[in-house]
């Protein structure tokens, strides 16, 4: 029994910890945040030369051939850094391409993936909050797709994308393909832009293994949800014990009151404990079958619903300065929010828990 | 990352299983004993195969086998499938035998590990004071050196399990003029003499778990001491350290949440049962996401201690969070109970009103986790404990003037 990281996965969070210091600090988060880009390909392609584009493609087709925990510790980086990109997205093509795609399909498409010449991205939900697969109702006809989606990662910017399709399916469209009309807009996470995505006819693929695929992109994008906003939460903890160590009053740091001890206590014991529950969830979906969906969606709702009480709480410690845009609370609070309604919100999860529990 | 059972385990349990069969129950002439003996054979067994004081090194009883979760979790299983004998479990396992390893003096080791770890020699924590509570360092307790014992003036206070204790691991102000924590020797204080006098206090529940113990010119021998005389504070450190550590506490959590999760399903509410209201299956999955957190935080922590690694902040954080769990079920738990939530623990109550077993304890429970909360340090005390430990914040001003550190 070894219930821990590796040295490898230890090397893996320390240099993306150490690039993102470097090359994607607070100032630059904030230039993308603030900024009208819906991309940033410089950072992207940085995060492509340490190998995160392809890290769950097999190493047959030029990938490392990990395994989501991995992914998920990368994610749990990334969201402490809260480095602004496409990372869910195309993570999320590439589970989708290794666990169904024909093998035609995967020679085509999984060495460009993994070396990040192409950005994939993943096309799940339809308006009235249908995220999971038995909700999807896009359809296909004769091999063309009809219909929208929302809430697309990086939907503009993307060449590939992999799309829910009526009856739990998943399909590939090239984004350059006649009759994809993608709209990118500012979501409330302005670090992952978003966009709608209009289908008018646009000529698909079925992906091979199209509803087996689908589940497991569920459950993948759980669980890389749920360390991103691990990370995040994380921060939003640091920062509020960093300011609790600075901001003087009454002749004191306000780290002295007791008042403000026992809050950022409480936010460290909402959080921390909760590491242990993304790395079952990512730990069963690679190894445990039986636990795999059940602990993806008991991860999600945890750890992004205490995670989003976490960032309003450290708002709150912060006093006024928190609440302003010019504070950086605001950029990892509005991370929690994307990570909290992306895929379906708490309550939707904790549900499916209970079903899963035979409750 | 690796928390199956794989072949080694498998083959494990077999083997665990094949020593069961033979020594539980147990056969033959062992059958006739009487319980204590055939309880205290088999437990000699259990430790002789290395099923038992797995953490406690040979020279003090014990079975000194490598720190394993998932063997461990196999043992407990299996023991308990047949109701074999446990390791005893009390505050001399849980707090002194481990402090006594750390830092206790080698006669002190053989002397009282082994009869602890058979459950025959029982320990009570000597610690609170009517006047230091969260406050501890502050206790007036006094012990003087005459001749060759301690005598010891004061009185203790949340004493559990003071009555049929043989021994007080016992906090003593030794050094009146040392600054408050440096005056403090820690003391093995003999329960059974005249100079000690235990009063049980009658908790909410109705039970009397916990005791009042006065001191009046009690005796302990010289050399009844842990560490030397000023540094009981950082002996206790220890102990409050062994006290907050360890998985044991998600396993608790684990216990009373499938408790609560049977509770609902017996339970009705709206003409149906209650696990089908969508509250309630809400609620369930919300506790079960902590609960889940807490179990698998235990077994990275176990799995780096194992190795030397840094366990982190986690470790501070066990029993707040454990506590945190015992009070929201209690909470669930008495929303399902309904009209039975009235009924009084301590009597037999209404029996038309459910089965009294069932509303009793979780009656009981709904208090009970306010006094585990408590006990060991408030939830207050952890707060500040993470705080200052984990995120490195300053000490409270006032009490970093009183201390005068």
């Amino acid at each position: 029994m070894n219930f821990d990281t590796s040295e490898e996965q230890e090397l893996l969070q320390d240099t993306i910890g150490k690039w993102a210091s470097s090359e994607c600090p607070p100032v630059r988060v904030r230039e993308f945040f603030d900024g009208e880009a819906p991309h940033d390909p410089s950072l992207w392609q940085g995060l492509c030369e340490i190998g995160v584009a392809g890290l769950v493609v097999p190493e047959a087709h030029g990938g490392a051939g990990l395994e989501l925990i991995d992914l998920a510790l990368v994610a749990e980086t990334l969201g402490f850094h809260g480095v602004p990109g496409p990372f869910l997205g195309h993570a999320l093509a590439c589970v989708a391409l290794a666990h169904g795609g024909s093998p035609e399909q995967q020679r085509c498409w999984l060495p460009r993936l993994a070396s990040g010449e192409v950005l994939g991205t993943v096309a799940l939900a339809e308006s009235g909050a249908r995220w999971l697969p038995a909700d999807w109702q896009l359809r296909l006809d004769g091999g063309a797709l009809r219909g929208a989606k929302r809430f697309v990662p990086s939907g503009e910017v993307a060449d590939l994308l992999v799309i829910g399709t009526a009856g739990g399916g998943l399909a590939l469209v090239e984004s350059r393909a006649a009759g994809v009309v993608a709209k990118s807009y500012p979501g409330v996470d302005r670090a992952r832009r978003v966009a709608d995505v209009a289908f008018e006819g646009a000529t698909c693929e079925p992906l091979a293994r199209g509803a087996e695929a689908a589940a497991r992109v569920r459950d993948a994008g759980l669980v890389l949800l749920a360390a991103d906003a691990f990370g995040a939460a994380s921060r939003l903890v640091d920062m509020a014990v960093s300011y609790a160590k600075t901001r003087e009053q009454f002749g004191v740091t306000i780290g002295h009151f007791q008042a403000l001890k026992h809050q950022l206590a409480n936010m460290a014991v909402e959080i921390e404990p909760a590491r242990g529950l993304f790395w079952y969830a990512a730990h069963a979906f690679d190894r445990v079958p039986r636990d795999a969906e059940r602990f993806a969606a008991l991860a999600k709702a945890h750890i992004t619903e205490r995670g989003m009480q976490v960032a309003r709480d450290v708002v709150e410690a912060h006093g006024g300065i928190g609440f302003t845009w010019e504070c950086d609370v605001q950029i990892w609070f509005k991370r929690v929010m994307f990570d909290r309604a992306w895929l379906g919100t708490p309550s939707l999860h904790r549900e499916r828990a209970a079903k899963l529990a035979g409750w | 990352m690796d928390l199956s059972y794989g072949p080694e385990y498998e083959s494990f349990r077999a083997e665990v299983r094949g020593f069961l069969d033979a020594h539980w129950p147990p056969k033959g002439t062992d059958a006739e004993r009487p319980k204590a003996e055939r309880v205290r054979r088999f437990r000699e067994q259990a430790v002789a195969a290395g099923y038992l004081l797995r953490w406690i090194p040979r020279a003090y009883g014990g079975s000194e086998q490598p720190n394993d979760a998932l063997r461990a979790s196999i043992l407990r299983e299996e023991f308990t499938r047949v109701r074999a004998p446990h390791e005893p479990r009390g505050i001399g396992m849980m707090m002194l035998v481990p402090t006594l390893l750390e830092k206790g003096a080698e006669w002190q080791k053989q002397r009282f590990v082994p009869p602890t770890a058979m459950d025959e020699m029982h320990w009570c924590q000597g610690y609170s004071e009517p006047g230091s509570g969260s406050d501890l360092a502050s206790l007036k307790t006094r012990a003087e050196l005459v001749g060759d014992e301690w005598v010891i003036h004061g009185q203790k206070i949340w004493t559990t399990n003071a009555v049929g204790a043989d021994y007080m691991f016992c906090l003593c102000r030794t050094e009146p003029d040392a600054p408050k924590h440096a005056g403090i020797s820690y003391l093995l204080v003999p329960m059974k003499q005249p100079g000690v006098e235990v009063r049980p206090l009658r908790q909410m529940n109705g039970g009397a778990d916990f005791n009042e113990v006065f001191l009046t010119g009690a005796r302990a021998p010289k050399d009844h001491i842990v560490g030397s005389r000023g540094e009981g504070w950082l002996v206790s450190r220890a102990t409050l350290k062994h006290e907050r550590a360890g998985i044991g506490n998600a396993e608790v959590s684990l216990m009373m949440f499938a408790g609560l999760v049977q509770l609902a399903k017996t339970s009705q509410r709206g003409g149906r049962p209650a696990i089908e209201d969508p509250e309630i299956r809400q609620r369930l999955a919300a506790l079960e996401g902590y609960v889940r957190a807490h179990e698998y935080s235990g077994y990275r922590a176990l799995s780096r201690a194992a190795r030397g690694k840094d366990v982190g902040p986690v470790a501070l954080m066990t029993k707040l969070v454990s506590t945190n769990i015992g009070g929201e079920v209690a909470k669930l738990a008495l929303d399902l109970l309904g009209d039975e939530g009235l009924q009084d623990p301590t009597s037999q109550g209404n029996s038309e009103l459910g089965l009294p077993g069932v509303w009793r304890s979780w009656v009981s429970q709904y208090m009970y986790s306010l006094g585990v909360a408590t006990a060991g340090g408030t939830a207050n005390i952890q707060r500040n404990v993470i705080g200052e430990r984990a995120l490195g914040l300053p000490r409270d001003y006032y009490a970093d003037r009183s201390s005068g550190r």
